[in-house]
């Protein structure tokens, strides 16, 4: 195991912990903000909201039909990169890394 | 030199290449058998997994969908890379961290359970031969277009190259040469797109071309031109689709959620180093596999306006070589019906079903003759989806050898995952049912000596379902993706987010998103699928889509059945714990 610290009491087992959840929780925030991009992009722009967006001229492409077949998937892509750098700071932040 | 000896060449070095890497990289371990050795590069990962998950449907069908489906195709756009945003922020780095073989293990360990092992096996098993049907085909039918052999031979040879790599290299040797074959899929997918965006725009980047101006002088972007052209022949505007939103949304979200739950798919994140690599190596696969999904759209629309262009009002006699060549092949058919000898091609089927052809003797024009009972519509065109990619070349009359180039592409794309799709099925076989619950006695050796006869079996059960495909192979893709979605996905997820999740939330909300997907599929597809139309479907939700309510249906039933029976062990939820920790995975590599 690559601990920063060795938990060899109570308190830093508890210290350990605290540091643990606190991980977790920015993590699991960090999720829901990626995601609800993920949707809007997708489901929303895509989808929902195609219509109103394809009034829109993009380049030459209606623009709710350009994210529905290419915009969201250059929008993906970009996501996962982001989650993982930003992750990768929140584990060193928290002396989690592996 | 003509294409098919071109091909022939282009075939048969890409095979070389292949069977190559399998005797470098042949394997002496379960754990390089089963998972590589877990020491792949995240990038060279991110590409064996592209090749993995981009099949014969992808390579093949995908921009023939779009092309015909306009906005509707979007689903497969969408659905199939917005899974990998799923994957990489919910499930591939902690089921590396969990750090085992496959995935009914995770299942099976985190849920304390053998009977939840064994639904997940039973899940597995189920989504990878359907899919896996579906690629021997298609190696056939490339065989047999391109090499002029029957489409058996094509499947025993794609099977022995497969049985070759999979077997000797296991999940080291498929890596490899997954990476090979992503390759040669990649650039055989974009050349011809290059050629045919340079001569329908002038604009040699595909992923420009739905907005670019087409260069016939009529001032009209591609999407422009489509949309009128279409609309003049009495079909929907391309850009507008005739899909409900309900249906749209189910459907993207069936095959978002199946994509990140297909078990061929997670194991290969158990192959690299470390949790922060899985992140990494979501990333690199989905840069890799936009490659080809940013351009099919383009291809599928240059495809139909030159479809259009070639081949509506174009008298019989005077339409192009590859018009009667896949006429000849059964997948083109054309019924005169005003009796003037050019072809109209209009919105609706031209005729019943899927053409039948009289064996012998022509029509007046010298075109086989479709036995099909006649509709009512003004279309007299029959044109199979499939054909769009693979007739490309030809369409836009490209050198031969890129045409032996594509050949070796959808073989490079049906094998690549073919023998991913085989390997889970093996690993499942050997590591799960035998090692882990009916002979937990045997040892690596022997247990790597099952893994290999379990992926020679397999293949021997693909070959057969190649050569005698089930009549339903085309309508049972939904379920491969509705069953991932609705089964496995919500254990994996609720697995690693919910502590309290226990064996009996997740064995009652599996079985229940499995059933009731399962049903509603065969009951539309094959008990009543005369009912199969709209006003009869859940929500507006056909097929395609049911999966997203079984995965719903999934997490409310777990939801309730864990908060009425006990919490799970506290070495369970101290697993929980550990998998949500990045720190110490390699640690908890080893076995």
């Amino acid at each position: 195991m690559e601990k920063p610290s060795k938990p060899d009491g109570d308190i830093t087992i508890s210290a350990h912990q605290k540091n643990a959840n606190s991980y977790w929780k920015e993590n699991i925030s960090l999720l829901l903000k990626l995601l609800a991009v993920w949707f809007a992009v997708s489901f929303g722009a895509g989808i929902l909201f195609v219509d109103a967006l394809n009034a829109i001229d993009f380049f030459g492409v209606k623009l709710g039909f350009w994210f529905a077949q290419q915009g969201s998937i250059y929008v993906f892509v970009i996501l996962i990169f982001v989650y993982a750098a930003l992750m990768r700071r929140l584990e060193q932040k928290h002396g989690l890394e592996d | 030199m003509d294409a098919s000896t071109l091909t022939y060449i282009f075939v048969g070095i890409s095979f070389a290449l292949y069977i190559g890497i399998a005797v470098w990289s042949r394997v002496g371990s379960t754990k390089e058998f089963y998972v590589a050795g877990g020491g792949i590069h995240p990038v060279v990962n991110g590409m064996a997994t592209a090749a993995d998950w981009m099949s014969a449907a992808s390579f093949i069908s995908m921009a023939g969908l779009i092309a015909f489906l306009g906005y509707d195709g979007s689903v497969y756009l969408m659905g199939w890379t917005g899974g990998y945003v799923l994957l990489a922020l919910l499930l591939a780095p902690y089921l590396r961290k969990f750090g085992k073989f496959t995935v009914p293990d995770f299942i099976g360990d985190r849920y304390y359970s053998d009977a939840a092992r064994l639904v997940a096996v039973v899940c597995l098993i189920f989504i990878s031969f359907t899919y896996v049907a579906g690629q021997m085909r298609g190696v056939g039918i490339v065989f047999s277009r391109f090499l002029e052999v029957d489409i058996n031979t094509g499947v025993v040879a794609g099977m022995a190259i497969v049985f070759m790599y999979a077997v000797l290299g296991g999940m080291k040797g498929i890596t490899y040469t997954q990476v090979a074959q992503f390759c040669v899929l990649i650039f055989a997918y974009t050349v011809p797109a290059i050629f045919i965006s340079m001569m329908v725009t002038g604009n040699p980047v595909p992923q420009f071309g739905l907005g670019a101006e087409v260069t016939d002088g009529s001032g009209l972007t591609v999407l422009g031109k489509l949309d009128s052209v279409l609309q003049d022949l009495g079909f929907n505007a391309y850009t507008e689709g005739t899909k409900s939103k309900a249906d749209i949304f189910a459907i993207t979200a069936a095959l978002m959620v199946g994509t990140a739950g297909l078990p061929h798919v997670i194991v290969r994140f158990f192959t690299v180093p470390k949790v922060s690599d899985a992140r990494k190596s979501a990333g690199w696969a989905l840069v890799f596999i936009a490659i080809l999904y940013t351009t099919a759209p383009a291809v599928g629309a240059f495809a139909r306006i030159n479809f259009i262009n070639e081949v509506n009002e174009t008298p019989y006699q005077a339409t192009p070589q590859w018009f009667k060549n896949w006429e000849t092949l059964g997948l083109i058919g054309w019924q005169d019906k005003n009796g003037d000898g050019a072809i109209q091609y209009r919105a609706g089927a031209p005729f019943e079903g899927t053409p039948t052809f009289k064996e012998d003797g022509r029509g007046v024009s010298g075109e086989r003759i479709v036995l099909n009972t006649t509709t009512a519509n003004a279309n007299e065109v029959y044109v199979d989806r499939d054909i769009m990619v693979l007739a490309n070349p030809e369409i836009a009359q490209l050198p031969n050898w890129v045409i032996a180039l594509v050949a070796a592409g959808s073989l490079a794309a049906a094998l690549s995952t073919a023998a991913g799709l085989l390997l889970v099925i093996s690993s499942a076989v050997s590591h799960d049912l035998l090692k882990k619950t009916f002979m937990p006695a045997i040892t690596d050796k022997q247990e790597l000596r099952y893994a290999r006869l379990a992926a020679a079996c397999a293949i021997g059960v693909a070959g057969y379902l190649g050569i005698n495909p089930p009549g339903f192979v085309a309508q049972v893709v939904a379920f491969a993706f509705g069953l991932a979605a609705a089964s496995l996905f919500p254990a994996i997820l609720m697995g690693i987010f919910s502590r309290r999740m226990n064996k009996e939330g997740a064995i009652a909300g599996m079985l229940v998103g499995l059933f009731s997907t399962f049903a509603y599929i065969v009951f539309f597809k094959f008990v009543s699928p005369e009912l199969n139309t709209e006003e009869n479907w859940l929500f507006g939700i056909s097929p395609e889509g049911i999966g997203a309510v079984g995965m719903v249906l999934n997490f409310m039933v777990s939801a309730i059945v864990s908060k009425t029976t006990k919490a799970p062990p506290p070495e369970v939820q101290a697993l929980v714990e550990d998998i949500r920790i990045p720190s110490g995975a390699k640690a908890g590599h080893v076995h």
